[in-house]
């Protein structure tokens, strides 16, 4: 107790952490700052770091005490992120005891049943992305020394070609907006009593998407898919049957360049099974 | 030496669709404009890229997120600088790390990335999201439907590469002699029982 009141005021303004020098016991135990810490296993691997012991071969007590050490610290700074400490706390004690069960001897496989093998392979499955993580940073910051024209703000006066593949949704909107501008041209006022036959979303996918194969390798226009002149009604309701079967990768669609048509094609069955 | 005035001419005209583009600029775009092949734009550019450097430009010519942009040069960071004020400040320690398991498993999805660094990201993605680093890449086919995310030309922008194949491999540190000895142990104790 009187170790743990000796590290509390340090815990926000000592960035070092003890090291120890020989055996556990009768170490100081370490100080932290929260914030140094991007989670629980974070923490174990500066634990394993510091403690220069063998991932492999982690003494779980020792560990496990320093840990749990860190953990009740943390409990008096930022409760909230103590949560996710606590699980892997749980994990620790866990593979603790299983060390302690006396072994059966007719397993002889005692090694392959380690119960720090799952452990151990989460510590280094996280650990590989350090050095990725080490390369962003240094990219992050030699790129941070150039600069470079922002996005051109004149987009009335023009804009950028669009490169020449899939298209994104943005593209359709725009393709929409233009439509939209044209339509409305025999829509009734709102009050009126319209004895139209108004088509279910479900009913325009499944129409639309027989134009499509039928139309085959060819595709279709995008402008083709409107009845023009026609209601909004009509237009929002296409536009929303195209968006949901793009979103189920029934259809693709392709535009070569800014301002130019946007084919839509038929996806094959097949190719939509990939998960 | 008509032929050198037209190679003068080209490497101008490539200087002028760079200089109005504000995002870089595919190689097939930029043939399209001069109206060459692309053997022969490549020729411009790295005819350009040399002239920049001779005449001591501020300027240099760089392949960045699947195009071609001009930037200036890092040496001259400090006086721009003094211009231009940055808004954007550096990624934090979580936002790096989510960022760097999605740049290597994607498309991957929250779960997955928890699994990893053993914290909740949910915030952290929205940041990311935000910033347009990652997006969303429809949802997997696995319980709940979770939603992928992959990275973006953003994502290759920020940090001044060209594609994701230039990430530098994942460093796996090879499985100590101890657990092959089991592997060998294990096999011999099972051709053992066979034989037995």
């Amino acid at each position: 107790m009187e170790v743990e009141q000796s590290l509390i005021p340090n815990t926000l303004s000592e960035i070092t952490l003890a090291r120890s020098r020989t055996s556990f016991l009768n170490t100081p135990l370490p100080y932290f700052k929260t914030q140094a810490f991007e989670g629980p296993l974070d923490l174990l691997l500066h634990l394993i770091r510091i403690n220069k012991v063998d991932i492999y071969d982690i003494p779980i007590a020792e560990i496990t005490e320093q840990y749990l050490a860190y953990v009740a610290l943390l409990e008096q700074i930022d409760l909230a992120s103590v949560g996710e400490y606590v699980v892997v706390a749980a994990t620790l004690i866990e593979i603790k005891s299983r060390l302690l069960l006396p072994l059966s001897s007719s397993e002889s496989s005692e090694e392959e049943d380690d119960p720090r093998t799952e452990l151990v392979a989460r510590l280094l499955e996280y650990q590989s992305f350090h050095g990725a993580v080490e390369t962003l940073r240094d990219w992050e910051a030699f790129r941070r020394t150039l600069y470079f024209r922002s996005a051109t703000e004149q987009s009335d006066d023009y804009i950028l070609p669009i490169a020449e593949a899939e298209a994104d949704v943005s593209q359709l909107f725009h393709a929409l907006s233009r439509l939209l501008a044209q339509a409305g041209v025999d829509e009734k006022p709102v009050t009126a009593v319209t004895p139209r036959r108004r088509l279910s979303l479900r009913l325009k996918m499944a129409e639309m998407l027989r134009h499509l194969q039928r139309a085959g390798d060819e595709g279709l226009m995008f402008e083709s898919l409107f009845d023009l002149p026609c209601p909004c009604y009509d237009i929002v309701l296409v536009f929303l049957g195209l968006l949901e079967l793009i979103k189920q990768e029934r259809v693709r669609f392709v535009q070569r360049g800014a301002m130019q048509e946007i084919r839509l094609y038929f996806v094959m069955e097949e190719a939509v099974v990939r998960v | 030496m008509s032929d050198e005035v037209r190679v003068i001419n080209k490497e101008a005209a490539l200087e002028c669709l760079l200089f109005v583009s504000g995002e870089p600029i595919p190689i097939t775009e930029l043939a399209r404009a001069l109206d060459v092949d692309i053997v022969t734009v490549e020729g411009v550019l790295r005819s350009l890229q040399i002239s920049l450097k001779e005449r001591e430009s501020g300027l240099q010519l760089l392949r960045i997120a699947g195009g071609w942009q001009l930037a200036t040069r890092s040496e001259y960071a400090e006086v721009v600088a003094r211009l231009l004020t940055r808004t954007s400040n550096k990624l934090s320690r979580a936002s790096m790390e989510t960022l760097a398991i999605i740049a290597y498993r994607q498309p991957t999805t929250a779960p997955e990335i928890e699994a990893v660094r053993g914290v909740s990201v949910g915030g952290v993605l929205k940041t990311l999201l935000d910033r347009r680093l990652i997006r969303e890449a429809g949802r997997k086919m696995a319980l709940g439907r979770p939603m992928l995310y992959e990275t973006t030309p953003d994502f290759l922008h920020y940090f001044g590469i060209t594609d994701t194949s230039q990430l530098p491999t994942l460093e796996l540190e090879s499985p100590p002699p101890v657990a092959a000895e089991t592997v060998v142990d294990g096999k011999v104790s099972v051709s053992a029982m066979v034989t037995g």
